[in-house]
């Protein structure tokens, strides 16, 4: 499946670099990976991301916006690299509050999904109360957690994990509850129990909406942190950004939503990547079984 | 040897004379099926039918849609259990899946995450006694694979994923993992309903083949009324639901058959005499 992709990425690189398809054999996977990157697909995007922050910056010196109304990002990304030794435990502290609630909310999420997804009855019975607890605003929440467990760490690992709760449970619901009525029946006739239909078809089936749906709950998970950072905490980014921004410290709080993103980003490409590489067979046509 | 309330035309049934009861390997006595629609309401899928398979007969079922062909299938490998009636095979009723059957569905459902050969072994990996014995024999049973994926001409495929295959190739496939256990009962639901005409007739063939080598008892239910007559020993026409048994006919054209035979005159006459059972209960 992937040598698809590759040959195509391989094939427009070369186009665009003729030269570069000499020195094949040595360092070729380095030199495939660098050919990819330098494909059109790569590229663009690239190049759109340098061109937001390059007219953010003329914006800001053409009209001279005040620092603390929107600082340049010359400054903001000055203060990152000056405030770094700063900025640094702050982030550990939120990657790792993220990582854990992370993976909290997807097993407890995956498990109530499995639950749900197996019988209609289960089904039938909590939808209504998940769509509850999934319409109030996990911000909400965070005041209950601070009374239970106090300002710190715990309540922003419960946060987040809350908040990637849902995406995992439906999904892994939804890949549960849509096996091939066919496919059961030949599995079946055979004496095939519920475990063995399970474990053979079901899983395996579920598993591109289970890691379709990482993705989303890693993004989710980071929202949750600095939410209830903000709130309820006296370390993380979320933290830094109160507290930079009530000593009017914009470039700061600035720095920390670049931060951030560059985070998700890399968490999301992390699970993008993932799902690539357990799920091939899912991104083939869909008229196989799929 | 075969019933079926309403008219029952017998076309030659003395072909067979020494067919007894000791024979009858498959036996759907008198059976009714409802379906259950919405909370009050229900569909008669099968209205008293009865039908007798020999062991090793290839029968099949030509009908509009909508009879209850697919019914009579679940009824018969145990998925479903009849309203009224009793459904026997192998002499003691069907009570609950009977673990000797294979199935094919129009839709070839291949699992997309294994290859084909995975995808045909997965019966060995659920049925007894192999399902015991399959790590042990795993070589073994991955030869005996790959052979029945060369008789059907997938030899060169056995590695490749199902999504690499084309239509034909998977409806192959999919014969194969019918048959890979040995089953002493095969049941066929439009196996070849959703391919061209040049490919389902090679696909006749194949199926012809490796039932002729090795001869489970076939209900095959079909659209397509020169594959029955093509194929089956055996066709009983049904009516519109409920499903009944209309008639049925006997195909006497020697083994193995040609596609040229049918263009003979029989032959066509049979698909002829079918397809006026079939328009006439149409009609009403």
């Amino acid at each position: 499946m992937r040598s698809v992709h590759e040959l195509g990425a391989a094939a427009d690189a070369a186009v665009t670099q003729p030269a570069a398809s000499k020195p094949r054999r040595l360092h070729s996977r380095l030199g495939k990976g660098l050919r990819e990157l330098a494909a059109p697909d790569h590229v663009f995007p690239l190049l759109a991301i340098i061109l937001f922050f390059v007219v953010w910056e003329i914006v800001c010196r053409v009209f001279s916006v005040p620092v603390f109304i929107l600082p340049k990002p010359s400054e903001f990304l000055g203060v990152l690299i000056t405030k770094w030794p700063a900025i640094l435990p702050n982030a550990v502290q939120t990657l790792y509050t993220t990582i854990v609630g992370f993976a909290l909310g997807v097993l407890v999420g995956a498990a109530i999904g499995a639950c749900i997804g197996l019988s209609r009855f289960v089904y039938r019975v909590t939808y209504p109360l998940l769509i509850g607890f999934y319409s109030v605003p996990k911000i909400a929440v965070v005041p209950i957690l601070v009374i239970w467990f106090g300002i710190g760490t715990v309540p922003a690992i419960l946060t987040a994990a809350i908040m990637c709760l849902f995406p995992v449970v439906v999904n892994v619901a939804t890949g549960l509850a849509t096996t091939e009525p066919e496919l059961e029946d030949v599995l079946r006739s055979l004496g095939a129990s519920k475990l063995d239909i399970l474990r053979r078809v079901g899983l395996p089936r579920s598993m591109p909406y289970f890691f379709a749906s990482l993705k989303i709950a890693v993004s989710l998970a980071f929202v949750g942190t600095v939410v209830a950072e903000t709130v309820a905490a006296n370390i993380g980014i979320g933290s830094m950004m109160i507290l930079a921004s009530s000593t009017f410290d914009v470039p700061l709080v600035f720095a920390g939503v670049f931060l951030l993103a560059v985070l998700g980003v890399a968490m999301y490409a992390v699970f993008a990547l993932i799902e690539r590489r357990v799920t091939f067979w899912a991104r083939r046509n869909a008229d196989v079984a799929v | 040897m075969i019933t079926a309330n309403g008219a029952v035309a017998v076309a030659g049934a003395a072909a067979n004379g020494s067919a007894g009861d000791a024979d009858v390997f498959v036996d759907v006595r008198n059976v009714t099926l409802n379906y259950k629609v919405g909370d009050d309401s229900s569909t008669l899928a099968l209205d008293q039918t009865s039908m007798t398979l020999r062991r090793g007969e290839f029968v099949a079922i030509v009908g509009p849609s909508g009879c209850g062909k697919s019914s009579l299938l679940k009824l018969a490998s145990g998925l479903r259990r009849p309203s009224q009636g009793e459904v026997v095979v192998g002499g003691s009723a069907v009570m609950k899946p009977i673990k000797i059957v294979g199935m094919a569905f129009q839709n070839p459902t291949m699992l997309p995450w294994l290859r084909t050969i995975d995808n045909v072994l997965m019966p060995l990996q659920i049925v007894e006694p192999h399902r015991s014995q399959f790590r042990a024999k795993k070589e073994a049973y991955r030869a005996m694979a790959q052979s029945l994926l060369s008789e059907v001409g997938l030899g060169n495929f056995a590695d490749k994923y199902p999504w690499e295959l084309s239509g034909g190739m998977l409806q192959r496939a999919s014969l194969c993992r019918a048959l890979i256990h040995d089953p002493r009962l095969l049941l066929l639901d439009e196996p070849f309903g959703a391919l061209d005409a040049f490919t389902r007739e090679d696909l006749w063939q194949v199926l012809q083949k490796l039932w002729m080598e090795r001869n489970p008892t076939v209900i095959l239910v079909t659209h397509d009324l020169r594959e029955a007559v093509f194929l089956a020993d055996t066709v009983h026409v049904m009516s519109a639901r409920p499903g009944r048994v209309l008639t049925t006919h006997r195909v006497n054209i020697r083994r193995p058959r040609t596609l040229d035979d049918l263009f003979t005159d029989q032959a066509s006459q049979l698909v002829h005499e079918l397809r006026r059972h079939i328009a006439h209960d149409r009609a009403i």
